[in-house]
């Protein structure tokens, strides 16, 4: 097929009917509907709500074993700790079988002669059982009681003496510390992940499971413009929906936007390229719904989810799966959400990042060229 | 009992026939178990951090060594200039800057209290909040071991069930009850769609076969699919990952039996609503997100507004995911099994009934 021959050099008119003609499409479909607009709020409000990390009131039961005023006193600052949600109960035997179902997730034990060791000035040490099954909450937990114990211990001294070292620490960007403030922007990767890649490859595989995608193919078209009319319906779909959950986020969830609108949408675009190559280059391979959307699910979905630092430390992972990371777009896009919204536009830390994406486009648009022209080939 | 056996069969052969569809039963429930059990973990380590030192003292130094010494640390960028602070913040060369003041050693030869200013990327405000706690614990030490006077012993903590917290012991267990959810739901969906969309759906419907029939040769597949997932992950988080199994196989496998059926049932469920594949699989995919978000997997369900905490009561993973974790790490009782069992038996009750009178209204 020489590039020389009429008819298959880029056509306006023709692309511009072919762009109508995907538009009619993609209106018609429902599940168009359903991904493209309900889908994102949906999934902002379920993560914004759900997911939080800050934790609140952790249920323990707190057994006294000492009757003294101190042992008392100690007992009564537990209770009206913020931290805790506190049972009393008569020993720890008691509360095993709660520790085991989980309604309550530690035991806090002010020990026998804990009123008389404060008076010679050693009491002992109090016991803290925790639920080990879920590690996050035993650390904390852990941590809190001590906090707690040590200052109501250094009030019960005598007036609070500093500490030699003490630490004061800024959190820039989000200095109340804040969850929601890092999910949206996670959230908003997810949607456009699921815009660009999940959506593309089905409904795509879809046409070539019908055969409608060999019967345009049959028409003077070029690749260039068949491609084009494909993607770009999505592409605006997606950025429409990223619109779409910026909004619910500023107004729902009083997520502060620092950057410029011009940066948002200069780094989502960036991200829709790679995102809907790999979802053309997915349905070109397959040629099949119920594969492509597995394989859309594995290899785009989860590692936004999961390997993108929204959720999970990065640094934190071992090596071969931070070697993975490097492959997942995502990866580039969460770090340059989150300084538009959380920090402003610090063009040293996005450009990079977007040209790593446009690199990462060019990538999987070559190859779902090569697997369509073979296909066609043949 | 005829029928029945031949619509088994038929369902079988239907599941293993295509040898992508085959390995696609499988390989995504084995990618998922590797991917989630090493990147899903909330510790916070290999953390790159920058050290603005104004005071350049003997304690100041001793400060910087005792954050290098923590293995929680990766490197540590010397940092010249407040700017080069802000710029190595900004472009998240490190997660925290700490900024040691040019009285701090003076300070401390005096006896008087000393600050440590951290700075911390609050982008990240989960793992900066862990970092801030990381820094705090070894300013604390390092003051506790310059005073004279020592504070009386404090707090001893005991973690049970799983002593070193050790972050892979909670994502293995969990990860049974997640990945077999988003399998079982998948394959019931799928297979009862794409009947309907190649048109034999209607045929099996004007065959002898009763609706009851239907159903329970539908369930076989699925069913098959998440025994053999479950057994899988099981082998494999004893050998490979070294989680502990310190309860009763039989509650294992009686949990997992009728968590699978309540699954089934939301698949069905899903699938009753669906007439193409594509609906089917966005229609698992809708409900699977929930199901996983509100199970406390993600994030604890003492965490989430109250009203949530109520919808949380409708997943069926929730109860699964104590259920296993419990068997696996805590020894989980017979009566604390029945505990959580009870609710997933009427769940099931409620989504399969549900779907088997959905098939029958379409039918009408």
């Amino acid at each position: 097929m020489s590039e020389a021959a009429p008819g298959r050099r880029f056509d306006m008119r023709r692309f511009r009917a072919l762009v109508m003609k995907e538009f009619i499409q993609v209106a018609r479909d429902p599940s168009t509907f359903l991904i493209a607009f309900l889908l994102p709020p949906f999934l902002l409000f379920l993560l914004g709500y759900s997911v939080s990390l800050d934790a609140s009131r952790v249920r323990v039961a707190l057994v006294v074993e000492d009757s003294s005023a101190q042992a008392m006193s100690l007992a009564t600052t537990f209770a009206r700790s913020a931290y805790f949600d506190v049972t009393p109960a008569r020993s720890v035997a008691a509360v095993r079988d709660v520790l085991v179902s989980g309604k309550e997730r530690g035991i806090i034990v002010i020990p026998q002669g804990f009123g008389e060791g404060m008076k010679r000035g050693n009491p002992p040490p109090i016991q803290v059982i925790t639920d080990g099954s879920q590690p996050n909450t035993a650390n904390f937990l852990g941590a809190y009681a001590d906090g707690v114990r040590s200052g109501w211990m250094a009030e019960e001294m005598g007036g609070a003496s500093e500490p030699p070292i003490s630490v004061s620490n800024r959190f820039w960007f989000n200095p109340a510390l804040r969850s929601r403030y890092f999910l949206v922007p996670g959230s908003i990767a997810i949607v456009m992940t699921m815009i660009g890649t999940l959506l593309t490859a089905l409904v795509i595989a879809r046409e070539w499971e019908r055969g409608t995608m060999e019967a345009i193919m049959a028409t003077p078209i070029s690749m260039v413009e068949f491609v084009g009319s494909k993607v770009l319906p999505y592409f605006l779909l997606g950025l429409s929906s990223m619109a779409i959950c910026t909004i619910l986020a500023l107004i729902f969830f009083h997520v502060p936007f620092r950057g410029s609108v011009l940066a948002l949408l200069a780094i989502s675009a960036a991200f829709l390229m790679p995102a809907l190559g790999m979802g053309l280059f997915i349905s070109a391979a397959t040629k099949n719904q119920f594969v492509a959307s597995q394989i859309a699910l594995l290899s785009a979905f989860l590692p936004t989810f999961l390997l993108s630092g929204f959720l999970y430390e990065i640094a934190s992972m071992p090596w071969p799966i931070q070697a993975i990371t490097y492959i997942v777009p995502a990866r580039y896009l969460i770090p340059s959400l989150q300084t538009v919204f959380l920090a402003g536009d610090l063009w040293g830390l996005i450009l990079p990042n977007i040209a790593i994406m446009l690199g990462f486009g060019v990538g999987f648009f070559y190859l779902a060229f090569r697997v369509t022209k073979r296909t066609l080939d043949q | 009992m005829n029928r029945l056996r031949a619509m088994i069969v038929k369902e079988i052969w239907a599941a293993l026939r295509d040898p992508k569809a085959r390995v696609i039963l499988i390989a995504p429930a084995l990618m998922q178990l590797f991917i989630f059990s090493y990147a899903t973990t909330l510790d916070v380590t290999n953390v790159d951090i920058g050290v603005l030192d104004r005071s350049g003292g003997i304690h100041a130094r001793e400060l910087v060594a005792r954050i290098d010494g923590s293995p929680t640390f990766r490197t540590i960028k010397r940092l010249e200039s407040p700017q080069a602070l802000r710029t190595a913040i900004d472009d998240q060369e490190v997660m925290a800057a700490i900024v040691i003041d040019p009285d701090f050693d003076r300070r401390i030869d005096t006896h008087q209290p000393a600050t440590l200013g951290v700075v911390l990327d609050g982008r990240k405000s989960n793992a900066a909040q862990i970092v801030s706690g990381y820094i705090g614990r070894i300013a604390g030490e390092m003051g506790a071991d310059l005073s004279a006077r020592s504070m009386p012993a404090g707090t001893v903590v005991t973690h049970w069930y799983n002593p070193s917290l050790d972050f892979i012991w909670f994502t293995l267990p969990s990860l049974i009850a997640l990945i077999t959810m988003i399998g079982a739901v998948a394959v019931t969906s799928q297979s009862v769609a794409r009947e309907r969309e190649l048109g034999t759906f209607d045929q099996l419907m004007v065959s002898p076969l009763r609706i009851h029939e239907i159903v329970i040769g539908k369930m076989v597949p699925p069913f098959l699919v998440s025994l053999f997932n479950g057994t899988m992950f099981l082998i494999l988080a004893q050998i490979m990952f070294g989680v502990p199994f310190s309860g009763s196989l039989i509650l294992f496998y009686l949990g997992l039996t009728v968590y699978t059926l309540t699954l089934i049932g939301v698949g069905l469920f899903v699938s009753s609503l669906c007439s193409t594949q594509q609906q089917a699989f966005l229609g698992s995919f809708v409900i699977s997100t929930p199901l996983i978000m509100l199970s406390g997997y993600a994030s604890p369900i003492e965490n989430m507004p109250g009203w949530m905490q109520i919808i949380t009561y409708a997943d069926p993973v929730r109860y699964f995911l104590v259920i296993v974790q419990g068997v696996f790490l805590k020894g989980m009782s017979a009566g604390a099994v029945f505990g959580q069992l009870w609710p997933l038996v009427i769940i099931a009750v409620i989504t399969l009934g549900g779907s088997a009178w959905l098939f029958r209204a379409r039918m009408e």
